[in-house]
């Protein structure tokens, strides 16, 4: 048992990647970091509006949209290819825009349906939303291996995309300089637009989350909040998903905000909580992988748990800590 | 605003029927509510007193009929309406202070993407002033007594600066104090011509607090003025069976609340 831990060496743990390691580990924690810093400030959203869960089914219910834009496009790749037309550029774009819209689409028919099972019967939103991403996971998987000498998707692939292979992606280059792996260029643009849709929609999601009712009557549409946010939520997913898999993305639209959650009552302050989180989360996460040799996004994942932990004993207002002291002054 | 819409009536029902999962809750209601009166809306409970209210603000479905506000379609005259729901009805853990719900009272008079401005700010803080609430404006709402929120969601209402008042039991587990300091600001309203309709429970302070009474019980049974609807066969009508005398519907009333 003890020879599963590998043992604690300073040098290998904590000096390597920051010094001959640094090129590899470097990208790794900056996409760890924008991936859980995004999903965490969304997450914040989602949290408030009682809808931590249907990230998680976005997150699942992606696949059948992503196989669906799959056979549409290596439909038009054949015929490109047919028509020997320029392969390269046809390449770029059908790794890209399609496969996104079709998340897309497929992240607002989760939110769709859901609302519509939750309001055209009895059963209650909880159970609809396990109903609605079961059926289009499935539907994803039986897509796929319906037509798997066609489609060059692996399920797994998409569920435990490993963040290691981050710095092996192809790299942006201007003028010859490589500047970054073209999924870190990516998401950071995603995180960008987060960070610039939050500060411009600031007020319309505060109000619509706190008193929809409020909100309607003074004359801002909560629907278009609600879907907005679902199609922004799909494409946050998507980007991340591609490259690190599924695992990172759902646990990040819920840690950071719950942990924020716990040691502030300021949503402005628990953005920057949350985004705090996302960084030691990242950082605790690849050297504990380092250490133990073993998944990144899941040891990211792991720390991001820890942090939890850790508010959950010392929350100022709700802390285990408190809650104790407060029993034993009684008792 | 515009000078010559004052003058026209606030509120007008027609036929309005709203239904939830195929069951009528309102059926076939008609009411004209003049400007500048303290309404009162009494029913039973299930009478659909709070529906009436969410259906005026568009918040429920509405299966027949029409509401106008101030004489014009309801949509386009949904801004100079201030609703004050039921205290329950949002999250008081949600992590906003009492400024910033007070605050969310102005968004309506902003654009999309604008932010509160100075002025807005000073709005709000003379709304939390009139609630007496300022020592509070930097506390997490949760941190209040019940009293407290409610007169939070009423600073937010006043903070619309609108012309029509909707409130949805505001004085439900409020202190005498409180229940005083609110009506005392619901004259103020009144005075400044503003209309007010107050869903409310206790039927003998309703006799003291409204000029005009609105008994609902799915049907309208009446609305006028409190000392012609606050008769015997009148309020037995609204309330049913269960009425035998007035002091027992009050106790029962009160009982079923506490």
């Amino acid at each position: 048992m003890m020879n599963l831990i590998l043992p604690w060496d300073w040098q290998r743990v904590v000096i390597e990647p920051w010094t001959s390691g640094a090129e590899i580990y470097g990208w790794i924690l900056l996409m760890g970091f924008l991936i859980s810093a995004t999903c965490g400030l969304i997450g914040n959203y989602l949290i408030l509006r009682r809808m931590a869960l249907i990230g998680d089914a976005i997150s699942h219910s992606v696949l059948p949209g992503m196989a669906v834009a799959f056979l549409v496009t290596s439909g038009w790749k054949n015929a490109g290819d047919q028509l020997g037309a320029t392969a390269n550029l046809q390449e770029g774009l059908l790794h890209g825009w399609p496969i996104l819209l079709g998340a897309i689409l497929a992240g607002m028919v989760t939110s769709l349906l859901i609302e519509l099972i939750h309001h055209r019967s009895r059963i209650k939103q909880d159970a609809a939303i396990g109903i609605t991403f079961s059926t289009l996971f499935a539907l994803g998987v039986v897509l796929i291996s319906l037509f798997a000498d066609k489609v060059d998707l692996d399920a797994d692939c998409i569920l435990h995309g490993e963040i290691a292979f981050i710095p092996l992606e192809p790299f942006l280059s201007v003028g010859g300089w490589a500047v970054a792996p073209l999924p870190v260029i990516q998401m950071l643009g995603v995180a960008s637009l987060t960070v610039l849709g939050i500060g411009l929609f600031y007020k319309e999601l505060l109000i619509s989350s706190f008193d929809p009712g409020l909100a309607k009557a003074t004359g801002i549409r909560v629907r278009w909040i609600h879907y907005g946010l679902m199609v922004w939520l799909s494409i946050v997913v998507v980007s991340a998903f591609e490259s690190v898999g599924a695992i990172l993305v759902i646990a990040m639209l819920i840690l950071p905000g719950a942990t924020a959650s716990l040691l502030s009552q300021s949503l402005r302050t628990m953005l920057g909580i949350s985004v705090v989180h996302a960084l030691l989360s990242s950082l605790g996460g690849l050297h504990l992988a380092i250490w133990l040799d073993t998944s990144i996004a899941g040891s990211m994942v792991v720390a991001g748990s820890g942090l939890f932990m850790i508010a959950w004993f010392l929350s100022p207002t709700q802390g285990l800590l408190k809650q104790r002291g407060k029993a034993g002054a009684v008792g | 605003m515009d000078p010559t819409s004052t003058k026209t009536v606030p509120l007008e029902i027609h036929d309005l029927t709203v239904a939830y999962h195929n069951k009528p809750v309102l059926y076939g209601i008609d009411a004209v509510i003049p400007e500048g009166k303290l309404v009162g809306i009494i029913g039973p409970n299930g009478a659909g007193k709070s529906t009436l209210i969410k259906a005026i603000m568009g918040l429920v479905p509405i299966e027949a009929g029409w509401v106008k506000l101030f004489g014009s379609d309801r949509k386009s005259k949904l801004k100079r309406v201030a609703y004050v729901p039921q205290r329950e009805s949002v999250d008081w853990d949600f992590p906003v202070n009492v400024l910033d719900v007070v605050l969310m009272g102005r968004y309506g008079k902003l654009g999309l993407i604008r932010r509160p401005s100075k002025e807005d700010r000073a709005i709000a803080w003379s709304c939390l002033e009139k609630v007496n609430l300022t020592p509070y404006a930097d506390r997490q709402i949760s941190n209040l007594s019940g009293g407290q929120q409610q007169r939070v969601f009423l600073a937010r209402a006043l903070a619309q600066e609108s012309d029509l008042y909707l409130m949805d039991e505001p004085f439900a587990g409020v202190d005498a104090a409180t229940e005083a300091s609110i009506i005392e600001l619901l004259h103020t309203l009144r005075a400044e011509g503003k209309t007010i309709m107050v869903v409310h429970h206790d039927l003998p302070t309703a006799r003291n607090y409204f000029d005009m009474l609105m008994l609902l019980n799915m049907r309208l049974v009446g609305l006028g003025p409190t000392s012609e609807m606050f008769t015997y066969e009148k309020l037995q009508k609204t309330y049913g069976g269960r009425l035998t005398i007035l002091s027992e519907v009050a106790d029962a009333v009160r009982q079923t609340h506490s």
